[in-house]
């Protein structure tokens, strides 16, 4: 679970060294080669989740008489023990992974928004309640929680479990989202806004919110990675909706059929790649965040081959005779 | 000592609001379960199971729900959690207290090493930063993309087999007697390895991100630049100045990241089949065992907050400006 700088930052009450103004440059999200590749990537699971279960060769339930048949040009992933094309049912599962990865990170991080920006803009007994509530919650450990409820609700489809995922998650955004505010409330702005006589709502809305956006958007982009781990781990314990493939489900079926005895690698191999390298690309977007808010964090990369040091002040001056 | 106090408290509310949620969440269910349950173990139930098995899902209808909740605590501080229905009829207490070891020796020894050695190994690649040390970057982020019981699966692939050191599942070998003797340990640590090496790998990679971020954050201060100037080695500044500083937030992160962590870790069990809490909570899963589940939620939470209050105590002796205050 990689987590952000400025998340920690924030979420530790340390102040967050406010980055300086620095030229105006259109577009400079994607300038960063990180955001770029990530977003690329993203924009490819995007794309499979709306068009793969149209690509995909095989109806994914339909069985075939090719029982666990290593990677063939007709099954590209190889077979079940059913003789179910695995290739199609990884196709037909990005759709479910990232609509609940979607819903749960807009369900968390809207709630993290109300209840994060409130109890940081509130500073009464109605504050600290929030502020209260959202630690209770991170504290709790949430995939357990989200087991229990899943297993316990009479029928779960791909809704339900994004819901569910979004409303037990939301604690860790609100929690960045105060602290931030907690240090915007004080600045000159805000008080001027204030001293204008504008409302409490104007000032949240048009005053505080844009200039949280970057701490809203890596809390969005760090929500759908757990949920989306969540919900492969859901499903791979057996909890998920019955009618749709997602790559959960797959490996459920990779380990109770036990794969791993017969020596069946293509069974749980495809799946669970396309996760990681979902969530890789998740990851890159996040760093790429982290960049444009902090920075500092900026690669300088290699300069002509040269390894930059920690030297002082960490402005690296490189002489004519590159040092 | 205010801190401490209202750390304290703070974890008293949150082991309140669990053991509150924990009582709420079986009444969403539908319809009767202990019927089901009834019917299912053909009356094998004696009736003080079955009252007890109401009270646990709040299908005490004639009574009201201040008085559920009353019982409810009631039968908690007995340590009565019910009785497992997978393990009929042990009681969920023992079920839990015969697995509880194994995980908190499996992922409370992994989660502080991998926090320990990630924490290091981001101190070096903050420091280093630019050097070949960046190259680990990509990689850590893969991995700490993947989910924790698939790489499981992987590297029992890799590097379990018939003739590898390795044992791919179980806790123990079959042949050996638990007890505190040199064949059953020698044999536990021998099965703990692959999940350890598992857990370390994986959840390390966060940490390693994380610290190095930090690590390239504080080494702009002016403070590292002073030390620099007073003509410190590289190494005392790398450690004493910039680390020193850059781990306070790692550290707090970790308290209250283990929450998330401890989920993740949890599911390896699964699939080394390993003797845990983990394994258990999936076994009840599959066979609906209610109160297991929610006994091992339970106790889940409980160990958490334990936890977090010792990283807490840890933050206090790193951190002396929440000493100085009271």
């Amino acid at each position: 679970m990689a987590i952000s700088t400025v998340d920690l930052q924030a979420a530790a009450g340390e102040a967050a060294p406010s980055p300086r103004p620095a030229k105006r440059q259109k577009f400079r999200f994607i300038s960063n080669g990180k955001t770029l590749a990530g977003l690329i990537i993203l924009g490819f699971y995007v794309l499979l989740a709306i068009f793969g279960p149209i690509l995909s060769p095989y109806d994914p339930d339909a069985r075939g008489s090719d029982l666990i048949s290593p990677p063939t040009s007709a099954h590209w992933f190889g077979t079940t023990h059913l003789g179910q094309d695995i290739f199609s049912q990884v196709l037909s599962g990005a759709r479910g992974v990232v609509y609940v990865g979607l819903l749960a990170g807009v369900v968390a991080t809207v709630l993290a928004v109300i209840i994060g920006v409130s109890s940081g803009y509130l500073a009464n007994s109605g504050g600290e309640a929030l502020s209260a509530l959202s630690n209770v919650f991170l504290v709790i450990p949430a995939l357990p929680l989200i087991i229990i409820v899943a297993s316990i609700l009479p029928s779960v489809s791909n809704t339900v479990i994004g819901l569910v995922i979004g409303l037990t998650s939301w604690a860790w955004g609100a929690r960045v989202l105060r602290a931030q505010t907690l240090s915007l409330r004080g600045r000159d702005y805000v008080d001027a806004a204030k001293a204008t006589g504008e409302s409490t709502w104007r000032i949240i809305f048009f005053e505080l919110l844009p200039n949280l956006t970057a701490v809203i958007a890596s809390g969005f982009v760090g929500t759908v990675i757990f949920a989306v781990l969540s919900e492969i781990t859901l499903a791979f314990i057996g909890v998920s909706d019955p009618t749709d493939w997602n790559w959960g489900t797959i490996l459920f079926w990779a380990q109770s059929q036990q794969a791993l005895a017969q020596g069946a690698w293509w069974w749980f191999v495809p799946a669970g790649l396309a996760i990681a390298i979902l969530g890789t690309a998740l990851s890159l977007l996040n760093f790429g965040i982290d960049e444009i808010v902090n920075p500092r964090l900026r690669s300088a990369g290699r300069i002509k081959g040269k390894t930059v040091r920690m030297r002082i002040g960490f402005t690296p001056v490189l002489g004519k005779d590159n040092r | 000592m205010s801190y401490l106090l209202k750390r304290i408290a703070f974890y008293i509310f949150t082991a309140w609001a669990a053991i509150t949620i924990n009582f709420f969440v079986p009444r969403l269910i539908p319809g009767d379960p202990v019927q089901a349950l009834i019917s299912k173990e053909r009356g094998q139930l004696n009736a003080d199971a079955v009252h007890s098995l109401y009270v646990l899902f709040g299908l005490d209808k004639q009574q009201p729900l201040w008085q559920q909740y009353l019982d409810y605590w009631g039968q908690l501080l007995h340590g009565d959690l019910g009785l497992s229905f997978t393990f009929f009829p042990s009681p969920v207490s023992e079920v839990i207290s015969s697995s509880l070891p194994w995980t908190l020796a499996l992922v409370g020894i992994t989660t502080v090493c991998s926090f320990l050695l990630g924490t290091g190994l981001g101190v070096l690649a903050g420091w280093r930063r630019g050097s070949w040390v960046d190259l680990v970057l990509p990689v850590t982020t893969f991995l700490s993309s993947v989910p924790y019981f698939w790489f499981g699966l992987i590297m029992i692939e890799l590097l379990a087999g018939p003739d590898s050191i390795f044992p791919s599942s179980g806790g123990y070998d079959p042949g050996v007697t638990p007890g505190w003797d040199i064949d059953f340990i020698g044999s536990a640590v021998q099965h703990s390895l692959l999940p350890a090496l598992t857990i370390l790998i994986s959840s390390m990679s966060g940490w390693i991100l994380s610290m190095r971020n930090m690590m390239v954050t504080v080494s702009s201060e002016d403070y590292i630049t002073v030390a620099h100037a007073k003509g410190l080695s590289d190494r005392r500044v790398m450690l004493g100045y910039a680390a020193r500083n850059a781990l306070l937030p790692n550290v707090s992160g970790f308290a209250l990241s283990l929450g998330l962590i401890v989920g993740g870790t949890l599911l390896v069990e699964i699939v080394f089949s390993y003797p845990g809490v983990g394994f258990q909570l999936f076994q009840a899963v599959g066979a609906k065992d209610y109160p297991l589940m929610q006994g091992i939620f339970l106790i889940i939470t409980l160990s958490v907050l334990a936890a977090n209050f010792i990283a807490d105590l840890a933050y206090l002796v790193l951190d002396p400006r929440t000493r100085k205050e009271g």
